[in-house]
């Protein structure tokens, strides 16, 4: 916002409030009411005003509260944000970024525990990135900013609390680069967001068992880094997704079909993919974290699948 | 006796609010005790947010209409007279131009409405009887004003100079449309022309209207953004939507209202019980006017009112004109099913806004039959011949459906382009010769 005066940021209680999580929190402050910009309570009709607002010079932020909130925005994200750049003949450009955060949280309820990242994928002329890290949420909400293309970026409602030390100083990030986690020999794990920490810690106990998993955190789930997973499996030969998306549509679905459609010759088995089951995520804790894919299930899974 | 106070702080009711955080703080603070006033029993206010409101003893319902319904304001009769002396005077120039571009809007219907009949083009959509709604509006703004209209306001495309030949290279996608072939007819888009490319969803461009309006107004340019939608698109969440952020946001913004009685079959009885539309305005703190759409020189000022207004006090204005849908909804309706044919005759012959119009410039002396018949020959002239070049002409090349779908195609589109590419060479008969590869 410093840098370039036409970034703005728009949503539910981003300016006094500092936004839901904090993640605007001081900057209306500083900008004013103006360039942070508290907007009544209608998704649909806030998301059109951002692309409206991107097709006349302005680079806005869009925030959905929660990602699940953004379900009211479907109609502007995918006929108009999506579109209006291709329907136009390139005549006008969305320089949008929409991002919030979304996942399951702790106990937050079914509405308020969605991955919106499966119901978007399939919209024409979007971009999706999920950060996971400090170090890449800066990186890629700098690279989404400055995207030409409406960019939907996915936060998690638990990582909001990490804390590490990052560069001061620029820099960006590729929105369509994986980022390697761990790398390895026997398998290769993918995974994005807060699943990239049960991955992490099932990959210590995998450690101390003898094995030497590669984990890549995806980043890009709107295209698929096909190259740096490509790499990976034509290195392991197998492949173990995990991801929180439901079983039905998820990202985890359309990875599994563009690996297997790429680099089928490379596999050595099936692959594998850890979703959460396909039913509303439950507000009792224990159910919750059963609908979850916990790293236990993931040490399982890799031992299977590297008999 | 005493009547204690409610507690609640008393601040200025100004409904002023300029957008500065200092205010806004203090709408926030907590209420504190005020101290007892000794204001009589009858006369006890209370301080919400927004303002004073007095109490009554009586309990009154708002009826959900008032007695007379909201004035529409005219300048020309039905017989081009004006009905007094008061109204924004518009020039022999101005005044013939429009005149030339209804009669072009209504001459382009009429031969495209034929064109998509004889099943040269797939769909079209005509403006038959709101000709001064789109010339009239468009003659008040000024080129640095955005339009973002819904499907039926082609008009002020013509008036900022899109061509007819354009048009008819959108109608029939071929190489040379500026949308590359990807809308259907009458989605046209000129970013040249500060034209925003039309979208199919009904309502959804009203919220970029405000959106504009917004940036416009940071940029604090000379400007205002104006959309256009129907009776019908005023029942859409986002029009409700958006007339309450641009009031909450001061922006420039004009919202014309096109009621001309149908949504596609839907007459406006079943489509809302208010007053129209000109009463929503005030429900979400909008300045409204309720304007006769058929007459040229009233939506001229009132649209230019609009825009000093809009763009002079940053705040929005919502004109709702009223009209009649005199074609069908579009090529794929036949309207005498769900209308009676004289009333569509009626507002046909007896309230054709262009003829209304001419009477007005011919008795100026302005404009003569001679005139009249030479304009009408040469639009049809050029129109045949924008159309016959325009169906020739070869279609997009086969990279146009992959590309603009992003700034720069990643690998994955260029892959599936070259698979319909190696498709198309290698079954030549089975695709139409007029694409390029």
């Amino acid at each position: 916002m410093e840098r370039d005066p036409r970034v703005c940021v728009m949503g539910e209680d981003v300016g006094h409030y500092g936004g839901s999580y904090k993640v605007t929190k001081g900057l209306a402050e500083k900008y004013g009411d103006l360039r942070v910009l508290d907007t009544p309570i209608a998704e649909n009709s806030f998301t059109g005003m951002g692309i409206g607002a991107a097709m006349t010079g302005l680079r806005p932020i869009v925030e959905g509260m929660n990602m699940g909130f953004l379900l009211l925005a479907f109609n502007q994200i995918s006929n108009n944000c999506g579109m209006l750049h291709y329907t136009s003949g390139g005549q006008f450009t969305i320089p949008i970024v929409i991002r919030g955060p979304g996942g399951v949280g702790r106990q937050l309820g079914a509405e308020h525990s969605q991955r919106l990242e499966s119901y978007f994928q399939s919209i024409p002329g979007i971009q999706m990135v999920a950060c996971s890290t400090p170090y890449n949420a800066k990186g890629l909400m700098k690279a989404a900013i400055r995207s030409e293309n409406p960019v939907i970026l996915f936060e998690h409602v638990l990582l909001y609390n990490l804390k590490e030390r990052i560069p001061d100083e620029e820099y960006v990030l590729s929105l369509e680069e994986a980022e390697m986690v761990r790398p390895g020999e026997h398998v290769t794990i993918l995974t994005y967001s807060r699943m990239r920490y049960h991955v992490m810690q099932a990959a210590k106990t995998l450690v101390n068992k003898g094995y030497d998993p590669e984990v890549i955190d995806i980043r890009s789930l709107k295209p698929f880094d096909l190259y740096t997973i490509g790499c990976s499996v034509k290195k392991t030969h197998r492949v173990l997704i995990v991801e929180e998306c439901m079983r039905t549509g998820g990202i985890g679905a359309s990875l599994t079909a563009a690996i297997t459609e790429n680099f089928h010759d490379y596999l050595d088995a099936p692959i594998v993919c850890l979703s959460s089951q396909d039913v509303p995520t439950p507000y009792a804790g224990t159910l919750e974290e059963w609908t979850v894919v916990q790293p236990a299930q993931i040490v399982t899974a890799v031992e299977q699948l590297c008999q | 006796m005493w009547k204690s106070n409610t507690i609640f702080n008393h601040f200025k009711s100004t409904l002023n609010f300029s957008l500065l955080s200092s205010r806004r703080f203090a709408s926030t603070i907590a209420q504190n005790p005020s101290t007892f006033n000794s204001i009589p029993h009858a006369n006890q206010v209370i301080d919400f947010p927004g303002g004073t409101v007095k109490f009554i003893p009586e309990m009154r319902f708002i009826s959900e209409s008032s007695q007379e319904r909201i004035p529409c304001y005219r300048v020309l009769d039905d017989d081009g007279q004006p009905l007094a002396n008061n109204f924004v005077q518009v020039s022999e120039d101005v005044a013939v131009r429009m005149y030339n571009n209804m009669v072009t809007l209504q001459i382009m219907d009429t031969i495209f409405y034929e064109v998509q009949r004889q099943g040269r083009i797939s769909f079209y959509a005509t403006t038959i009887g709101e000709e001064a709604i789109n010339i009239a509006s468009a003659a008040a703004l000024t080129m640095d004003d955005v339009i973002f209209p819904q499907y039926r306001e082609p008009g002020p495309l013509l008036w900022r100079g899109f061509t007819l030949q354009e048009i008819a290279n959108q109608c029939f996608s071929n190489k040379y449309d500026n949308g590359k072939g990807r809308q259907m007819p009458i989605h046209y888009g000129s970013n040249k022309h500060n034209y925003f490319t039309v979208a199919s969803t009904v309502a959804t461009q009203i919220p970029h209207a405000v959106g504009a309006a917004y940036s416009i107004k940071m940029d604090k340019k000379d400007a205002c953004s104006i959309t256009y939608f129907g009776d019908g698109g005023s029942s859409e969440g986002d029009f409700h939507a958006a007339l309450n952020f641009a009031a909450v946001m001061e922006a420039p913004v004009i919202f014309l209202c096109r009621n001309n009685g149908w949504a596609i079959s839907t007459p406006t009885s079943d489509q809302f019980r208010s007053d129209g539309v000109v009463v929503k305005g005030q429900a979400y703190g909008v300045c409204s006017i309720r304007v006769d759409g058929n007459d040229a020189l009233a939506i001229y000022s009132a649209v230019q009112a609009a825009r000093e207004m809009a763009i002079n006090e940053e705040r929005p204005v919502l004109i709702e004109a009223l009209t009649y849908r005199v074609g069908h909804h579009s090529t794929s309706d036949d309207s005498t099913k769900y209308r009676p044919t004289n009333e569509i005759e009626w507002w046909r012959l007896a309230r054709d806004p262009v003829a209304r119009f001419r009477k007005w410039i011919e008795r100026n002396g302005w404009w003569n039959d001679m005139a009249e018949s030479e304009l009408r020959n040469s639009l049809r002239q050029e129109l045949l011949h924008s159309i016959q070049v325009a169906e020739n002409l070869e279609k997009p090349p086969i990279a146009d459906i992959f590309n603009d779908v992003y700034d720069v195609p990643p690998s994955s589109l260029r892959e599936q382009e070259q698979w319909v590419k190696d498709t198309v060479k290698n079954h030549p008969l089975d695709y139409p010769e007029n694409i390029s590869a």
